[in-house]
């Protein structure tokens, strides 16, 4: 199908943009690399008023090493972060998240801004936003502000901004050189949305047993779900396949209310994110102990 | 609504504008007010890659990109790798290799292999089946589509061995 009549807004400043999202007499949609939208918009699943493309606003496509952090503008592409050796060698995890999304012909246009503020449950990025502790910064009608990756995905496709509010960067803790992380998931083909997912990062403690621990999975409910309880099972204790299997029923048990659809059953998804998050702490403590040269 | 934005793009080389409305697909640009209908469409939802072109050198949905959006880009149409009478490597692979059969698919294969061969041109396995994941064909079964790629990498690099001694 073809997208229902619209207008068309190609804002060359952000000002502008905001100004022309935040009209409330109108219904107004961005539109940034439109791997999502433009898809609802040619299904007519979106029929927005007004298309406001940020493609033509300037400065939002930058990578960039601030101290212990790396700023991504909300506009840079996925296919970007994918060839950048800064994101490569200082966050791995995001790194390895990215080509699971889509296929390079999708992360050629697709942008990291668009999958933060289209907050797909069975998305990549906002689990990895979450597993990380990043930011997401956003600009509005009354200036600028961050939200915590945790507090930014609200529930399906919906997240904290505020009419007229647009996503401007995403601020992601750079990973310690001695942290072991691991990006699992099941598609049922290489490049579609993950079935269920797990991003996981581990650091070891001097005795080689668990300290900060953090697992996100993603596909199992309307946000990803930060795995608080698995994680606080885990610390102190020494890795191995026992206490894996413990905290694969720990997450299973945390998982409210899998969603069930043609791809997979609910029970299905729940047994599966325990397997995957089982995997994904063997995958990071074997990095982990790798960095510390064992 | 607005229902007469002028773009102007480059095609295949040449310069081109058009009159469309906000909601074209730069697909339907190519194919109904260029005339370029080498460009195919199937799902119009950026599953099955038939419509991907290249957009400033890379490879893109034609389907899930706005007219208005490739304003002032550069395009490749699957009308523009060869001379016409001519063949790309990339053809005359699929050609040798039965790379295609009824042919609906192969335009987006052609353009999204480009790609990937203009950037690597000895791509590892993986990175082939990255690249083709993206791309839908319902006849080949693909293992014809993989070898063509592989011919076609090992043409294009004789080319440029070529080049360089002369």
């Amino acid at each position: 199908m073809k997208p229902a009549p619209l207008d068309y807004a190609a804002p060359t400043s952000l000002a502008e943009a905001v100004t022309l999202l935040a009209d409330p007499d109108r219904d107004v949609m961005v539109i940034a690399g439109g791997q999502s939208l433009m898809p609802m918009l040619n299904m007519r699943l979106a029929r927005p008023e007004l298309l406001v493309d940020l493609g033509r606003v300037p400065g939002l496509d930058y990578i960039r090493e601030d101290g212990d952090w790396l700023a991504i503008g909300a506009m840079t592409t996925k296919r970007a972060v994918e060839e950048s050796a800064v994101v490569r060698d200082r966050q791995p995890l995001l790194h390895a998240a990215t080509c699971h999304v889509g296929h390079p012909q999708i992360r050629n246009r697709g942008t990291v801004g668009g999958s933060l503020a289209q907050a797909d449950p069975a998305a990549e990025y906002p689990a990895v936003a979450v597993a990380t502790g990043a930011e997401v910064r956003v600009a509005g009608p009354d200036g600028e502000r961050t939200i915590p990756a945790a507090e930014f995905f609200v529930t399906y496709l919906t997240t904290a901004l505020a009419p007229g509010e647009v996503v401007v960067e995403l601020r992601i803790p750079a990973l310690g050189s001695d942290t072991g992380w691991a990006f699992v998931e099941l598609a049922r083909r290489h490049g579609d949305f993950a079935i269920v997912g797990a991003a996981v990062t581990v650091d070891l403690d001097a005795g080689g047993a668990y300290g900060d621990v953090r697992i996100v999975l993603f596909g199992v409910g309307p946000t990803p779900l930060w795995a608080e309880a698995a994680e606080s099972a885990l610390r102190g204790r020494p890795p191995g396949a026992d206490l894996h299997a413990e905290a694969a029923e720990t997450v299973r048990a945390a998982i409210e209310d899998p969603l069930g659809d043609v791809h997979a059953t609910a029970e299905y998804r729940r047994h599966l994110a325990g397997v995957l998050v089982g995997r994904a702490l063997t995958e990071a403590v074997t990095r982990a102990r790798a960095a510390r040269g064992e | 609504m607005s229902d007469s934005l002028h773009v102007q793009l480059t095609v295949n080389g040449t310069a081109r504008e058009a009159h469309v409305e906000a909601r074209t697909t730069l697909a339907d640009l190519l194919r109904e007010h260029l005339g370029l209908t080498g460009t195919h469409i199937g799902c119009e939802h950026g599953v099955c890659g038939v419509c991907t072109v290249l957009v400033d050198g890379r490879a893109t949905r034609s389907c899930l990109m706005l007219a208005v959006q490739a304003d002032g880009a550069e395009i490749t149409t699957v009308e523009g790798l060869a001379e016409p009478g001519g063949l790309h490597p990339i053809q005359e692979a699929f050609a040798e290799e039965h790379g295609l059969q009824c042919g609906f698919c192969t335009p987006g294969f052609l353009l999204a292999i480009h790609e990937l061969l203009e950037a690597d041109p000895d791509p590892a396995e993986d990175t082939i089946r990255d690249v083709l994941g993206g791309q839908i064909c319902r006849c080949t079964g693909y293992q014809s589509i993989l070898r063509s790629v592989h011919a076609a990498a090992a043409k294009m690099r004789a080319t440029r061995a070529a080049d360089a001694h002369a």
